[in-house]
């Protein structure tokens, strides 16, 4: 790499012509700030690797799978907000990021994957390791390009970049056939022009914000529902969510993508809404007269049955993406723009706006409110004998507080499942970019790769992977990247031995017929922990719990801890497919709640 | 916002497009994978020194159904603009076909006849078949379709609509 590191940047391009399309490739990556990527080589990015080997100012990760190497770099972009870089090989290599790629795509992560490709005189043969990767990867990409030209590279690199991290945010393939990596190839600093087609409207209408105020001025029984899309706006879009939301006394409830976006510790937090959101959280969308999305999407999780969505209120919708307006729920004020110019708009035009709200009205709301949330609902009863049974809330709810206990930078990933709604009802965030989910796609075995990927980006951080003991089993191989690179995270398996979520829905819709969710011939936890090099601990009961997350906590390399919890406990509250809000099923702690399952809801999933 | 209701509308929505390879392919996986309807597609390159082609599609849906396929539309990235021609006013949307008629007798001078009554140009012809172009608007070649069935109609091949705005509007 020292040729090209002491080329001029130019316009031109005869003055790097000497270097290959693969040194090429790094020197736009470093251009665009890349200091990490995560890959896997095979023969037809050899020359990419052989170009990372010469050099020292990106660092590759080398993983297990290609899934994981997708979901690290969602780990890692979700966590500090740039581009997650993904290096895989033609065929395969491709084909096992797909997932991660769909995954990135629901859940608007920013990424640029690298993929191998046969040369282009074979592309169409049927050669070895081949795959129509932009024909396979289309509809599971933001954008997606093959590059047949040398003279394209640079370019189409910036490009991908530039595609990824704006307007909604997503993952964008490269193709990159080997004699292009090979051959020599121009060197195309960034571009400062705007680019040609692409060009997302940030900035909100300024009439729509002002209908917008005048609305939530007027409003009687506010909410606002607030999404991942506050988070991916930067941490001065949450900042700028919290001051409006106090300056309102509005009720805020956040979507799972969302936590972290406005302080869970603020009395005017209601708590994640939607199929497992809190009782309050729902309760108030449903009443609410005026709502406020931003960065939402309406999610068929979040929205329940739609014809009885919100009925009655004034929908004010907020969002990057044009396309999620009027998708599912019809708005009444549209807001096409970025979170935080759009929320910076807002406070500036309500403090403008003399008008003043009607507080007796919002102090009944907030009444109205309180006796939702003294209902408790996510109350449960943990036996507290030293000899009995953890309770999965119970185990979430005693990890957040000792986390909380160490004063450290805490992030927490899931994988998906039970467990995660329990770590979404019982962990508390109150900083953005600390939770990372796999919402949209709901991937399991998203958990553990994100986990690493946050690592990598926070050395210094406590990282904890809150795992079902089925999903960790999906990327579980990834114990072997945590082993080389010294990563320190923390993997706290809930084992209830079931698929739980599954085990669930089959005892409420399927008569508790348990077709093939049991989580047979289990590994030993700590024995294969141990086998990769970290450390295995577990807990079997109540009184062994705080000792062992203590421990996993004190222990400054990787840790599985395995817990073992209550095999029968379910998720509530639980708004069943095909119900409304007000249709919630609460837990055992609240009898005589339950609403039945239709057999239209039967049908949903 | 007006109340969406539930009645289908048609809609033909013109496309400018970057001309790069896959963005056809990209469009199509868009209709299909949203499970919209596509009632013709017309593609062809419209300004080669800029490298753009145009998309013309008509589609049918409800009027949210249409507003989403047009925001769904423009969100891809090669896309340059998209215009709803039902919505922008007046427009021509024209259709060209060759159709094929083997006939012999009494059925194949009154195929020549009625082509005549359609401006139909006959530009194949041997002892027992005619090749007629039609250019029109769709229903019109519907129209000298049906007409042709019982005569002797053996193929037919259209292009689909190519359409643009009346007056000086420009998408």
């Amino acid at each position: 790499m020292n040729a090209i590191a002491q080329t001029p940047d130019s316009e031109t391009s005869q003055a790097s012509s000497t270097a290959s399309g693969a040194e090429i490739l790094l020197r736009v990556l470093r251009d665009q700030g890349v200091d990490t990527i995560f890959g896997y080589p095979g023969g037809a990015v050899l020359p990419i690797y052989d170009a990372l080997f010469q050099q020292n100012a990106i660092r590759h990760i080398l993983v297990r799978h290609e899934q994981a190497a997708v979901h690290a770099a969602e780990g890692y972009a979700r966590s500090t907000g740039r581009v997650g870089v993904v290096l895989v090989t033609s065929g395969p290599g491709a084909t096992n990021a797909v997932t991660g790629l769909l995954d990135a795509l629901m859940d608007s992560i920013p990424l640029v994957c690298l993929t191998g490709q046969v040369p282009t005189h074979l592309i169409g043969n049927d050669a070895f390791q081949e795959a129509d990767t932009t024909g396979i990867t289309r509809p599971a990409t933001k954008h997606n390009y093959l590059v047949k030209r040398s003279e394209d590279l640079a370019r189409t690199l910036h490009d991908a970049f530039y595609v990824a991290r704006s307007g909604r945010p997503g993952p964008v393939v490269v193709d990159l056939p080997k004699d292009i990596l090979i051959a020599p190839a121009p060197y195309v600093p960034a571009s400062a022009k705007p680019h040609r087609s692409y060009r997302p409207v940030t900035q909100p209408n300024p009439a729509a914000i002002r209908a917008a105020v005048r609305a939530l001025k007027a409003a009687r029984r506010p909410v606002i529902y607030a999404g991942g899309g506050v988070i991916n706006a930067g941490p001065e879009a949450s900042r700028l969510l919290a001051e409006f939301v106090r300056l309102g006394d509005f009720p805020c409830t956040n979507t799972l993508m969302g936590l972290g976006c406005f302080p869970a510790s603020d009395p005017h937090f209601l708590g994640m809404l939607g199929m497992h959101g809190t009782y309050e959280a729902n309760l108030a969308m449903h009443g609410c007269d005026v709502m406020f999305n931003i960065g939402a999407r309406f999610d068929d999780r979040v929205t329940g049955r739609l014809n009885a969505f919100s009925p009655g209120s004034l929908k004010i919708h907020a969002d990057i993406d044009p396309s999620n307006i009027n998708k599912n729920v019809a708005v009444d004020i549209p807001i096409v723009g970025d979170a935080t110019l759009t929320l910076r708009a807002l406070i500036e035009a309500w403090r403008e706006d003399t008008t003043p709200q009607d507080r007796t009205a919002l102090a009944a709301w907030w009444r109205e409110i309180a006796g939702w949330r003294g209902i408790d609902c996510l109350k449960f009863t943990q036996d507290p004998s030293p000899g009995a049974v953890i309770k999965p809330q119970y185990a979430v709810q005693r990890l957040n507080t000792l986390c909380a206990g160490t004063g450290r930078d805490t992030f927490i990933t899931t994988e998906v499942g039970q467990h995660q709604m329990w770590a979404a009802q019982y962990f508390h965030f109150d900083k953005p970019n600390r939770w990372m989910t796999s919402g949209g796609l709901g991937t399991m075995g998203y958990g553990l790769p994100a986990a690493m990927g946050v690592q990598i980006a926070h050395p210094d951080a406590l990282v904890i992977d809150i795992a079902g003991e089925a999903s960790i089993l999906m990327n579980i191989q990834e114990m072997g990247t945590l082993a080389q690179y010294r990563l320190p995270v923390k993997i706290f398996i809930l084992n209830n031995e079931y698929m739980g979520m599954v085990r669930q829905w089959q005892e409420l819709l399927h008569g508790s017929r348990y077709s093939e969710s049991y989580s047979a011939a289990l590994p030993d936890f700590v024995k294969l922990a141990e086998s990769f090099h970290a450390t295995g601990l577990r807990a079997r009961n109540v009184g062994e719990l705080d000792s062992v997350i203590r421990e996993m906590l004190a222990i400054p390399g990787p840790v599985i801890a395995d817990i073992a919890v209550d095999q029968r406990e379910n998720c509530f509250p639980m708004i069943p497919s095909g119900a409304a809000h007000n249709e919630m099923i609460l837990g055992p702690e609240h009898s005589g709640r339950a609403a039945s399952i239709t057999d239209e809801g039967m049908m949903l999933v | 916002m007006p109340v969406p209701d539930g009645t289908f509308r048609t809609a033909t929505i013109s496309v400018l497009v970057d001309n790069e390879s896959g963005v056809l392919a990209r469009v199509i996986g868009l209709f299909s994978g949203r499970g919209y309807n596509i009632d013709s597609l017309t593609v062809a390159p419209v300004d080669d020194d800029r490298g753009r082609s145009r998309i013309n599609v008509v589609t049918s849906g409800t009027e949210m159904v249409i507003e989403q396929i047009k925001a769904q539309l423009a969100r891809l990235v090669p896309v340059h603009k998209v215009a709803d021609l039902t919505k922008l006013g007046p427009h021509v949307a024209r259709e060209m076909a060759l159709v094929k008629v083997v006939a012999q007798g009494e059925s194949r001078v009154e195929s020549l006849r009625i082509a005549e009554a359609f401006r139909a140009r006959v530009v194949d012809t041997n002892i027992g078949s005619f090749v007629f172009e039609l250019t029109g608007a769709a229903e019109k070649i519907d129209a000298f379709i049906e007409l042709m069935r019982p005569l002797g109609l053996a193929e037919v091949s259209r292009t689909g609509i190519a359409a643009i705005a009346r007056g000086s509007v420009t998408i």
